[in-house]
């Protein structure tokens, strides 16, 4: 008898035990992971702030050798291809959406088009690159804006897509119904009810889509090309932040690391003050048309 | 639905007060662009061209799968007709003699992805059971909150930082350590110049965190409550409760997170073409330089200028672009088998 009250306390020892060995194990991991990312964030708004001044947003790079400039035209001509790209790709993007939550739920053709857009999302950006370089600038045999406006379209659609489907599905049926019993045509109702409705989600994604492409590098190395000039026209090479932080990170000098981390922080920033911006907007309900 | 309606006919035509019309007495003159905008619109041809429309963006979604496959074979025909498949099993890689062959590179991806994935996995893990099933709520947020900042880190970022601060500490002080204690397994074969596989694969270990645990918690998450509650009853612990309850639940929507993962460690180009070194040839040891199918194509790009050498490398991202496919095609039957009906969020 007690011979059996002392394995089960042996076992529960055991089990207590393990349980608090694997809390712990839980919580270290958290902690070992928190390190790093904190250690990072912490770096970059340290070696971000000390390094930014006012030449950074007025200045074109300095040649090797000399000290100062800045980014402005990489400041720029991120905007530009940025813009170029959301122009592209937000409208595919969000009509694939509607077509998968509107008229696609739940047939056949509409999975398809679902995985598909899953699986092209996991689709490394650089060859996104080389397939922009292979279509556009080996046919042109330039490099150009255009080019890299079109290898982050492409990057955009499938997010944009997946968002747009997922907000048009918390849509209540009873909406919709309302409006086509009312009579409304079935694009009318899509437009004015359905999209208007989502209108706050759907610009989310679309920003998120945004913000992840902002800052990618690998799809621009031989589309935009970069540009140490002014420019802005969409058929030349053209300056991109990404570009210029890369190229100044892996250079051996110290002027120049600082000046990549003034980048990144300003890339950062910029990324968060788009997003803000048109969340707060789309809020206000500027972006859904009331008038 | 069918009717054609014009769009003044919402505001009313007839005369009402004094052969006055609606807008009129409003007093607003209707200009076309407001009467569209405000009218119900009209039409089947409207109406069948805006679902053709729809139908064609979606299916551009095959087009672009189909357009970049198709390019990319066509473009890297020179050095498909003259190696063929054995351009993935030779090691041989003299864009001078205009000799091409991939393995090194494949080499180096698998081992720098594996490396990422030993370190990442049981972290991930290990944060995914923290804040699903231990932190206290007020902590849930910010870590959250904190993971999800991490992934709008651009991977160039990653990298400046992985060159100023991490390959000093591998030079210095990680690196001599691991050789003292783990030299002799192997791996860990002077000379350590700081940069190598080493510091690649814990760069992609960062980055592959976040989707990792996130992609995990919401399959955890999805684990119904009365499964815990049922091995609670019983008598449990905790940890039972998690490894019989959730983890044997969730394991295939886990399975599913860590192949995501694997999936964005084999295309990560950027972060790990500035710390892996550069070279094409297969790695002795953890030390030593290497390259990436990702890395080599953003390294030697800009440096390919005879056409077999931009053949050879866009055959490279022809072949990145298959697998990842593959991979990414298997992780997502996963998570959708595990999250059915609530599906995770696109990553």
């Amino acid at each position: 008898m007690s011979d059996v009250r002392t394995i089960n306390k042996i076992n529960r020892a055991h089990r207590f035990l393990t349980d608090h060995l694997v809390t712990g194990l839980a919580v270290l991991s958290t902690v070992l992971v928190i390190i790093p990312l904190v250690a990072i964030l912490v770096y970059l708004l340290y070696k971000g702030t000390t390094s930014l001044n006012l030449a950074f947003f007025t200045h074109v790079p300095a040649p090797v050798g000399e000290s100062g400039g800045g980014m402005a035209n990489s400041i720029v001509g991120s905007s530009v291809v940025l813009g170029l790209a959301s122009l592209m790709g937000i409208p595919v993007g969000i009509s694939a959406g509607v077509y998968l939550a509107e008229y696609g739920a739940g047939t056949h053709l509409g999975n398809l088009v679902r995985f598909t857009a899953d699986v092209l999302n996991g689709v490394p950006s650089i060859v996104m690159g080389i397939a922009a370089y292979s279509l556009i600038v080996m046919q042109q045999k330039h490099f150009s804006a255009f080019a890299g406006g079109v290898a982050l379209a492409i990057m955009m659609v499938p997010t944009v897509t997946r968002t747009t489907e997922e907000m048009l599905a918390t849509v209540p049926h009873a909406i919709r119904e309302a409006a086509l019993g009312l009579g409304v045509p079935r694009w009318r109702t899509i437009f004015s009810v359905s999209l208007r409705t989502a209108s706050p989600g759907i610009i989310t994604g679309c920003m998120l889509a945004f913000a992840r492409v902002a800052g990618e590098t690998a799809p621009l190395l031989f589309t935009a090309f970069g540009n140490q000039f002014w420019s802005l026209n969409l058929n030349e090479p053209i300056a991109a932040l990404p570009l210029q932080i890369y190229v100044y990170a892996i250079s051996p000098y110290d002027e120049w690391h600082r000046l990549a981390w003034a980048g990144a922080l300003v890339l950062i920033v910029m990324i968060m003050i788009s997003v803000t911006l048109v969340r707060i907007f789309a809020d206000r309900g500027i972006l859904k048309g009331n008038s | 639905m069918t009717r054609e309606r014009e769009p003044e006919e919402l505001i009313p035509a007839a005369p009402l007060v004094g052969g006055m019309t609606a807008a009129e007495i409003v007093g607003a003159p209707v200009s076309p662009v407001r009467a569209f905008l405000q009218g119900r619109g009209s039409s089947t041809f409207a109406d069948k061209s805006f679902g053709g429309l729809m139908l064609l963006c979606a299916l551009s979604i095959f087009a672009i799968v189909i357009f970049i496959a198709s390019i990319l074979v066509l473009r890297s025909r020179p050095t498909l007709h003259q190696f063929g498949f054995k351009f993935f099993i030779r090691s041989d890689w003299d864009p001078v003699s205009g000799s091409f062959g991939a393995f090194p590179f494949i080499f180096g991806t698998v081992a720098t992805s594996l490396l990422a994935l030993l370190i990442a996995v049981p972290l991930a893990i290990g944060v995914a059971i923290f804040i699903t099933e231990m932190c206290p709520k007020a902590l849930r947020g910010p870590i959250s909150f904190l993971t999800e900042l991490l992934a709008a880190i651009p991977s160039v970022v990653y990298g400046l930082w992985a060159i100023v601060v991490l390959v000093p500490i591998i030079r210095d002080l990680l690196g001599p350590w691991l050789e003292k204690y783990l030299g002799w397994t192997g791996l860990f074969a002077e000379p350590n110049f700081g940069i190598g596989l080493l510091p690649a694969g814990i760069i992609l270990a960062i980055m592959i965190l976040p989707i990792i645990s996130s992609i995990s918690r919401d399959v955890m998450k999805a684990v119904p409550i009365a499964q815990r509650e049922a091995a609670l009853a019983l008598g449990a612990t905790r940890w039972e409760m998690i490894r019989i309850g959730v983890l044997r639940n969730a394991r295939i929507g886990i399975v599913g997170a860590v192949i995501l993962g694997l999936g964005r460690a084999l295309g990560e180009t950027m972060a790990v073409a500035m710390v892996i070194g550069n070279r094409a040839e297969i790695p002795h040891s953890l030390f030593a330089p290497a390259n990436t199918l990702a890395s080599v194509i953003a390294n030697e790009f800009s440096e390919a200028t005879d056409d077999m050498y931009v053949s050879a490398l866009i055959e490279i991202g022809l072949a990145l672009f298959l697998v990842t496919i593959v991979v990414n095609a298997i992780a997502r039957l996963l998570v959708w088998a595990v999250t059915r009906g609530n599906p995770a969020r696109a990553a």
